[in-house]
């Protein structure tokens, strides 16, 4: 297994090499690859959704259809396009950060990706078989358990499948990061994207199974007759809305700390100067982590939990502010006396300061409870989380893409694309949004099919429908930009911004499928940046060449999920007929025979021997 | 590649499970598992006590519960995992025999506890027709214990297979870390066992 | 450089300014010009809130601005290594404690006023008014005055008023932002909230949580009247005789239609508390038909005929035999003879 016969392959075998890639890169990408598609899914779901606000009583959609398009675009945005190309760059970008090889659990990393995959693929498959979900992303009961048809169902398993697969991401970034940092990496030196990839995970450990929860509950009275949400047999709906938001909340924070993260990386670099109060981001990133699982219940201001409770969530949510605050100040204060280079990754981040700044607030807004008794539901909330969502995880995920494109492609993405992309999708953005606050406080309900005519709504959504095709304008530049840099796009070396700070710049790009040649030696907070301002051009090595331990790659994690899959649909069709329950066991068969298969097998792994390490030039 | 997996008899290193990187990540792996299957239990708890009183006139928690039943079933299930340290313990000092009878004495306990569930549940269903669609109650009770049973049921599994895969092989770095998983998920069980025992079957007997 | 950088901003701010009063939206709807108590004071909350939010991001952004200004690498600077500064325990101090400071400073009224809104003592001595949200309609229920009507709420000025407000199906949520803020409507408990209403007017009301197709087609009224005229409408409500002879032969014609066709099962009219379908007692005092349209006789004949073009998912579609045209005018007629009441929204000086 020599790394030269990786090249030059046939198209059969390079996609067999990556239905069984156990390798984090490759995997990293693929997420970030998937999450793109859904992305544009849910982007094109938005449009939809603007056309048929773009004027009072449209009926450019059924009613029907719109809330499909309102609970498919929620769904798939935040579980199928934000969280995974964040997890994408988790997998791709975390290890090389710590000077690791690889991940803990690369079998894991790979079942995950497909679980994932096939929860989204899942999801959307029930616009062809007779209807998505309609009862809102947030699926409350029991509104989703007389929803019709089987689009309810599709969401619940959807959701339940690619749920497992972020469970064990998050696991394994976990285990990653305490086991396998690079000599001299001690947890106050590593880079805050690593760090909120930590907190975000521990979020994703303690948070999902919530969700997890819920959504058996749901399933159960759906398909199996239970009674927990069935007012008739003493059930109560509110027990899902506490479920889901004890994960939804913390769900908040699982997609916003690894943008900061990201912007944490990326200011330091273009200012030229070390992040400002490395100790206190750290410490702010866990003080979010804290307050976000005892917030939960502010997004439940209107259920009638009585004065004591709204008033406790309250105080919880506005606390929030505290911490995120330092964080703004540090990012300023790293401006600040730096020499800063404004390119695409840095607009993003740019761009972000002011619009998360705006997010932040109203968040604290509508964390006073008698205040929110008026925005609740309305589209000043609306507001509020895209400007949080698209003006901190959308804006950092571009700004990250910007980033670690080279790292991740060898190539730098072109500039002046860039820039465009930036300013129609910046401008766009801030249209399409800013004016939804007023339009709620204007008596604007969310995920209203309709507006009526002459009251006094109809210039703000028209506004906003704008906006939101700037916005699309600027995302379809971007797309151009990656193709045509994926064509033209110039190589990029190890360090193309000529001021990384951390352990990935020093490595080639993309990296090799080890990594590290030898493992690094870290000497500080910023590794590579104290070796480059010693005049040294690479990392010291903590160890002399030696072979390297590979995993190997298995088929066995798509078998697995697809045995998963055959099984929801048994699930979801048993109710109709009986005969689908051989679906349900057939699948399942598949997937804990290849559990089995891959327990009893002993799977050693291979070497990469020294003799061929040496003979490769870094 | 050899010397990472098979034993020296002359170096035997400490703790068989945790001397090998993977053995160590299987170790931490499992322990963030389980703090995320304590959150999955919690919320079943949760959903259990906002919806025990909501029985929609059939059967409460009163009429069903009986202490005999429930209390041989805790001790089954206390002891089993009692024995399951008496296996870790022979393994650790490379006794795989010892190791292999412990953690056969462990799966019969563990076989005794779901039969004497599966028991308790018939007679429920067909004594009282308390069944997992009677009312909210009767969802909740059977999907809180019944995740807890699904838990004993998968874990016995892994116990079969991994004694079985390994009967001729004897102790070895790459699955004596899997033993070791295999005991403290066990463990896990066991408390939230004893979780239930008090929260469904005492509080239920009391109110 | 500094002061157009300083023009700007003043340009931003009156710009922003300038939209929020021009953007107050439509009268009796919007929450930013409250004529109630719980919509005043979320006002107030909010005015506060709003003032410190705009003093912190004007810091943040004349930081901002004046660091990416004076700090942009300029030519020559190629090479230079810019200090690298650690932090500053003064400065991270600092705005560790004005955010909390400024947190408090909003906490506290919060708290209080939360507690205000759900303060129920006097509950026993105001009128109370059972609501109960429905796919897509809203039922009240005057239990102590044995007053049963739907989509439009009576309730009289300046008086306080106590909502015991459930769901009958799935979750709804109960919003007529100039008034007051939102209280679900839930299947399994009873949420009680009070309101004020200080003008007279007709109010609009709106369902505020997903509760299926026709969600945003769930609007309701509150028409606050004088108390005078309030007293009017308990004692003709009370008196209405749910068998009386309509007038003309056709509309008498509807009746029986309306009879023959079971509308009666679902709808009643008069105080039966029988609540499947909206109650008609004073269907032609509707402010609109259906919640949304105008209550015209042309409307409501197409409504009967066809009610799902109008309110996709309804639970009056195909509950009924089909109408001819002539039926549906017939009862349609009928429906518009409904006025037992001499006080209508346009007593409360409106529309």
């Amino acid at each position: 297994m020599s790394i030269a016969s990786t090249q030059q392959k046939g198209f059969w075998a390079i996609l067999w090499d990556y239905l069984t890639t156990v390798d984090h890169k490759k995997l990293g990408n693929m997420y970030i690859a998937a999450g793109a598609f859904f992305f544009v899914l849910g982007g094109i779901e938005a449009l939809v959704i603007r056309i048929q606000l773009a004027k009072p009583e449209n009926d450019f959609i059924s009613a029907g259809l719109y809330n499909e398009m309102i609970t498919m675009h929620g769904t798939t945005m935040i579980f199928f396009a934000a969280m995974p190309i964040l997890i994408g760059f988790m997998n791709a970008i975390m290890p090389l950060q710590i000077g690791a090889r690889d991940v803990a659990f690369p079998f894991l990393n790979s079942l995950g990706f497909w679980l994932f995959l096939f929860g989204g693929i899942m999801l959307n498959l029930s616009w062809f078989l007779g209807g998505a979900p309609d009862a809102g992303w947030t699926a409350y009961a029991p509104l989703s358990i007389q929803s019709p048809g089987h689009g309810m169902d599709f969401y619940i398993l959807g959701l339940q499948l690619s749920g497992a697969g972020t469970l064990m991401g998050g696991i394994n970034f976990l285990v990653t990061i305490v086991t396998m940092r690079a000599p001299g990496m001690t947890y106050m030196r590593m880079p805050l994207f690593t760090w909120t990839t930590f907190v975000a995970s521990i979020l994703i450990l303690f948070a999902f199974p919530a969700l997890t929860v819920g959504l058996f509950l749901l399933m159960f009275d759906r398909l199996f007759g239970s009674a927990f949400f069935d007012v008739a047999l003493g059930g109560n709906s509110v027990i899902w809305q506490h479920l889901f938001w004890i994960f939804g909340h913390p769900e908040v924070y699982i997609l916003i700390l690894p943008a900061f993260g990201i912007f944490s990386e990326i200011i330091p670099v273009f200012s030229r100067k070390r992040l400002f109060g490395y100790t206190s981001m750290v410490f702010a990133t866990f003080l979010i982590a804290f307050l976000g699982f005892m917030v939960w219940a502010h997004h439940m201001f209107a259920v009638g939990l009585g004065p004591t409770a709204n008033a406790i969530f309250a105080v919880g949510t506005m606390a929030i502010a505290v911490p995120t605050g330092i964080k703004i100040f540090n990012w300023l204060a790293t401006l600040w006396g730096g020499s800063i280079t404004i390119n695409s990754a840095m607009l993003w981040s740019l761009g972000f300061i002011p619009s998360f700044t705006i997010g932040g607030m109203t968040g604290v807004m509508l964390g006073a409870t008698t205040a929110d008794y008026q925005y609740h539901d309305t589209y000043f909330v609306i507001a509020h989380f895209h400007y949080v969502i698209v003006g901190g995880v959308v804006f950092g995920i571009l700004a990250g893409l910007h980033y670690w494109w080279p790292k991740l492609f060898g190539k730098v993405l072109n500039e002046a694309m860039g820039k465009i992309a930036f300013w129609f999708f910046f401008i766009g953005f801030h249209l399409t949004f800013f004016i939804q606050h007023f339009l709620g406080l204007m008596g604007m309900p969310r995920r209203y099919w309709v507006f009526l005519e002459g009251q006094g709504l109809d210039t703000g959504n028209m506004i906003s429908t704008v906006g939101a095709f700037l916005m699309g304008i600027g995302s379809l530049v971007f797309i151009i930009n990656v193709v045509y840099t994926t064509v033209k796009g110039e190589k990029a070396g190890n360090d193309p911004w000529g001021d990384g700070r951390s352990l990935e710049w020093s490595i080639s790009s993309p990296p090799k499928e080890y990594n590290f040649k030898q493992l690094p030696l870290v000497r500080g907070l910023d590794p590579y940046w104290i070796e480059k301002m010693e005049g040294n051009k690479k990392m010291t090595p903590a160890q002399p060449v030696n072979d390297i331990h590979m995993p190997n790659g298995s088929i066995l994690p798509l078998i697995m999920t697809i045995g998963f899959f055959i099984a929801s649909f048994g699930f979801i069709y048993q109710v109709d007929n009986n005969l689908w329950l051989i679906a349900l066991f057939g699948g399942m068969a598949i997937a804990l025979g290849s559990m089995l298969a891959r327990s009893l097998v002993d799977d050693y792994g291979y070497h990469i021997h020294k003799e061929d390490l040496e003979k490769e030039v870094d | 590649m050899s010397q990472e997996h098979t034993l020296d008899p002359n170096n035997l290193p400490k703790d068989p499970a945790k001397s090998t990187l993977e053995g160590k990540h299987k170790f931490l792996g499992l322990w963030f598992f389980l703090g995320g299957e304590t959150v999955l239990f919690s919320c079943f708890f949760a959903t259990y006590l906002a919806l025990k009183n909501s029985t929609a006139g059939g059967p409460t928690s009163q009429d069903l519960f009986g202490l005999e039943l429930v209390f041989i079933m805790t001790i089954l299930l206390l002891t089993s995992s009692l024995t399951s340290v008496y296996a870790i313990y022979h393994m650790k000092n490379y006794d795989f025999k010892k190791m292999q009878l412990w953690f056969g004495i462990t799966a019969l306990l563990g076989l005794a506890f779901l039969g004497f569930e599966i028991y308790e549940f018939y007679h429920y269903i067909t004594d009282y027709g308390f069944t997992f669609r009677s009312s909210a109650f009767g969802s909740a009770f059977y999907t809180l214990v019944g995740f807890h049973g699904g838990h004993v049921v998968f874990g016995l599994s892994w116990l079969i297979a991994l004694m079985v895969r390994n009967a001729r092989r004897g102790i070895t770095l790459k699955n004596a870390s899997k033993f070791n998983t295999f005991s403290l998920y066990w463990h896990f069980i066991d408390v939230v066992w004893v979780f239930i025992f008090t929260v469904v079957y005492l509080m239920g007997m009391v109110s | 450089m500094n002061r157009w950088m300083g023009k700007i901003k003043a340009l931003i701010l009156l710009g922003f300014v300038s939209l929020v009063l021009a953007a107050c939206g439509k009268e009796n709807l919007t929450a930013l010009d409250p004529k109630g108590y719980g919509a005043e004071v979320s006002m107030d909350i909010m005015i506060l809130s709003i003032i410190i939010m705009i003093a912190v991001f004007v810091i943040v952004m004349l930081v901002y601005t004046v660091a990416i200004i004076r700090f942009r690498r300029k030519k020559g600077q190629e090479n230079y290594i810019p200090k690298q500064v650690e932090g500053n325990h003064k400065l991270e101090i600092v705005w560790t404690a004005i955010p909390i400071v400024l947190v408090i400073i909003l906490a506290v009224p919060t708290i209080f006023t939360v507690f205000d809104l759900a303060d129920d003592a006097d509950a026993s001595e105001s009128i109370s008014i059972d609501v109960t949200g429905n796919q897509y309609w809203w039922h009240f229920n005057y239990s102590n005055e044995e007053i049963q009507t739907s989509q439009d709420m009576y309730i009289p000025v300046n008086e306080k008023v106590y909502l015991n407000i459930d769901s009958a199906d799935v979750i709804h949520s109960f919003w007529v932002p100039t008034i007051s803020g939102k209280m679900d409507a839930n299947p399994e408990n009873t949420n009680t909230m009070y309101i004020e209403a200080y003008e007279e007017g007709v109010y609009w009301g709106k369902c505020a949580e997903l509760c299926g197709p026709s969600h945003s087609l769930m609007d309701f009224k509150i028409v606050v009247v004088s108390q005078e005229e309030y007293d009017q409408w308990v004692e003709d409500m009370k008196s209405v005789d749910p068998e009386a002879e309509p007038e003309t032969a056709s509309a008498q014609e509807g009746k029986d239609l309306f009879e023959a066709n079971s509308c009666i099962g679902c709808h009643a009219i008069g105080s039966s508390p029988s609540a499947v379908g909206p109650n008609l007692t004073n269907f032609a005092n509707r402010t609109t038909l259906a919640g949304v349209e105008d209550l015209t006789y042309e409307n409501l004949v197409d409504w009967l005929m066809n009610p799902e073009a109008l309110k996709p998912g309804n639970k009056m579609t195909g509950n009924y035999p089909e109408l001819s045209e002539d039926e549906a005018s017939s009862i349609a007629e009928y429906l518009l003879g409904l006025d037992h009441s001499e006080i209508n929204p346009e007593s409360a000086g409106n529309e």
